[in-house]
């Protein structure tokens, strides 16, 4: 999975800074660990990898990271209600075919809930749509018949799904090349990052 | 011709090893209530302890293991320990590391106290005089024999099955003298699936004319037949389903039906063979008590079945390994100790490994399972 070591770093920092030290993190999609790798060094917390792929499970393992083998499809079901402060997902949401009922489980587990995506409202990749062709950028880099993205949406779509679904979007960012966009950025942010939790808490 | 052992000697083999005993004088209370006034544990070791006496890594057997983990007797190159592919020097348990050791547990029967061995009180075998012993009291004596051996806290306790079992139970009962567990193809607790599956065993053995009651030894036989039916179910269940397949296939020996009830197919053949080699030198009464002890193993009983509060002592890190074809104590039920571990807030790795050999697969050396293995006591201190 190269796509979360492109855009790990300015996620990486912005999920660092909604963390508290010593939290319990639960990170869905870990890839080889890096990001609970990052936030144990940066936020000293108790982290836990989550990850389908055998391979990845063997690089977490040995980056030291906990990591347990799950397909994220069926849910986190065994864990309990509120096992974790924040449970992250970075640049795997997309890969999710019941992207509902992950974003629910993610917020039955955890008191708050990281997600980070590309954008497919980004201004290049609505440029190539406008020319007729689907997006491949550094945010989306695979060709569409090796994607292993199951899920497009822009952040204006995924905003419409929370308010429906009484999830309370706390924080966002978007970003380009790594900067901060802070004008429209459904136009121009390559990535986002929501910091999330249940609505009336 | 050149020494043949001397230019192809694996380098990461441990070489020739020789059992050694441990005398217990001080009584063992079991579960039970019942009390064992002294034994022997027969035990070997691979590595060396180090200085500080921290790297000792304690493996334990399942029903029908021993000590004799890794290595070979030089007496006799064949008898190579179960568990030879996991152990030595840069493999997984690496002996340049770690100081492994095996022990076999009470009411064993290759050489610690067991059923089969003089009961001081009549001078004759225990046999069915010996106490039903349970995963507890086996972790009891293993602590003893860590006692004697000078070692304060495990690095690590590892075991496969029944073994992972001995693991887990170790984070419980002595939670400041084991640093990390790992529990491989294990349950939580058997099913009743699991315990009918021990229960015909069992059967087959107490239904032998040759058991007499358990006193066989003083007439001079043994209930191989029984221990040869329970040998060939348990065996079966050990397998994976497309394994059998694959290897036997409903292939003949004959090549045609013979209409008789000989051996036809060749998966009798191999489960006859199997059965017949169990029985001739394995122990009734020690297999009696080995599935007894399967059967009672259930951490959270004490708890209204919470295996999240039963869990609350360990301080132990945790690596829970399943097998995809194992459908005896299949993933679900490594799942069920992960999920567990979570909700106790305890460090733990879960890895489930696609292999086709069914509750064996634990003894395999598949490339994937070696190297997670391999890849968790890196990141465990000597």
């Amino acid at each position: 999975m190269n796509a979360s070591a492109v855009l790990a770093r300015p996620d990486f920092e912005v999920i660092a800074g909604w963390i508290a030290p010593g939290e319990r993190v639960l990170d869905l999609g870990c890839g080889d660990g890096s990001l609970i790798r990052y936030l144990a060094q940066t936020r000293r917390v108790r982290g836990l990898g989550v990850e389908i792929d055998p391979r990845n499970v063997l690089e977490s393992m040995k980056n030291g990271i906990s990591v347990i083998q799950m397909d994220l499809e069926a849910g986190l079901a065994g864990i309990g209600d509120g096992s974790f402060d924040h449970v992250v997902m970075s640049q795997s949401l997309q890969m999710v075919h019941h992207t509902e009922q992950i974003l629910r489980e993610m917020l039955r587990v955890g008191r708050e809930a990281v997600v980070s995506f590309p954008n497919f409202g980004y201004s290049l990749h609505r440029q190539a749509i406008a020319a007729g062709r689907m997006p491949v950028s550094e945010s989306l880099p695979y060709q569409w018949y090796d994607s292993p993205n199951v899920r497009f949406f822009t952040m204006a779509d995924f905003e419409d799904l929370c308010a429906q679904r009484g999830i309370e979007i706390m924080e966002r960012r978007g970003f380009d090349g790594g900067r901060l966009v802070t004008e429209d950025p459904n136009l121009n942010a390559s990535e986002a990052v929501y910091r999330l939790t249940r609505a009336g808490r | 011709m050149q020494p043949l052992d001397n230019t192809t000697a694996d380098v990461t083999a441990v070489g020739a090893v020789e059992p050694r005993r441990a005398h217990f004088a001080r009584p063992l209370e079991l579960k039970s209530g019942a009390v064992i006034p002294a034994y022997d544990l027969v035990y070997e070791t691979y590595g060396e302890l180090n200085a500080a006496r921290s790297n000792a890594v304690l493996v334990c057997h399942a029903l029908s293991g021993s000590h004799h983990v890794a290595g070979h007797y030089a007496d006799n190159p064949k008898n190579v320990g179960w568990w030879d592919n996991i152990v030595g020097p840069g493999r997984p348990l690496d002996t340049d590391r770690f100081f492994v050791i095996g022990v076999n547990n009470l009411g064993g029967c290759h050489g610690s106290t067991g059923p089969s061995a003089i009961n001081p009180a009549t001078g004759k075998p225990w046999g069915a005089d010996f106490p039903v012993v349970t995963v507890e009291d086996w972790v009891q004596a293993q602590a003893r024999l860590a006692d004697h051996l000078g070692i304060a806290s495990f690095a690590a306790v590892i075991g496969g099955s029944l073994g992972g079992m001995q693991a887990l139970q170790w984070t419980v009962t002595y939670p400041a003298r084991i640093r990390h567990a790992l529990v491989i193809a294990a349950a939580p607790k058997l099913t009743a699936q699991n315990i009918a599956f021990n229960d015909v065993a069992r059967q087959a053995i107490l239904t032998d004319p040759d058991f007499h009651g358990g006193h066989f030894y003083e007439h001079g036989t043994a209930p191989r037949r029984g221990l040869r039916l329970a040998r060939m179910l348990g065996h079966i269940t050990y397998l994976g389903d497309d394994q059998m397949a694959e290897k036997f296939g409903r292939v003949l020996r004959a090549g045609s039906f013979q209409f008789s009830y000989d051996v036809e197919f060749e998966i009798e053949s191999y489960l006859r063979y199997q059965g017949d080699k169990f029985a001739a030198y394995f122990d009734a009464n020690t297999y009696l008590l080995m599935t007894k002890a399967l059967d009672y193993f259930d951490p959270a009983h004490h708890r209204n079945g919470d295996l999240v509060a039963a869990l609350a002592p360990a301080t132990a890190s945790f690596l829970v390994v399943s097998f995809t074809t194992d459908w005896r104590f299949h993933p679900g039920r490594s799942r069920e100790i992960v999920n567990a571990l979570i909700g106790a807030e305890k460090n733990v790795s879960y890895a489930e490994i696609d292999c086709k050999y069914g509750h064996d697969s634990f003894l395999i050396d598949d490339p994937h399972y070696h190297a997670i293995v391999r890849a968790y006591m890196e990141n465990v201190a000597p």
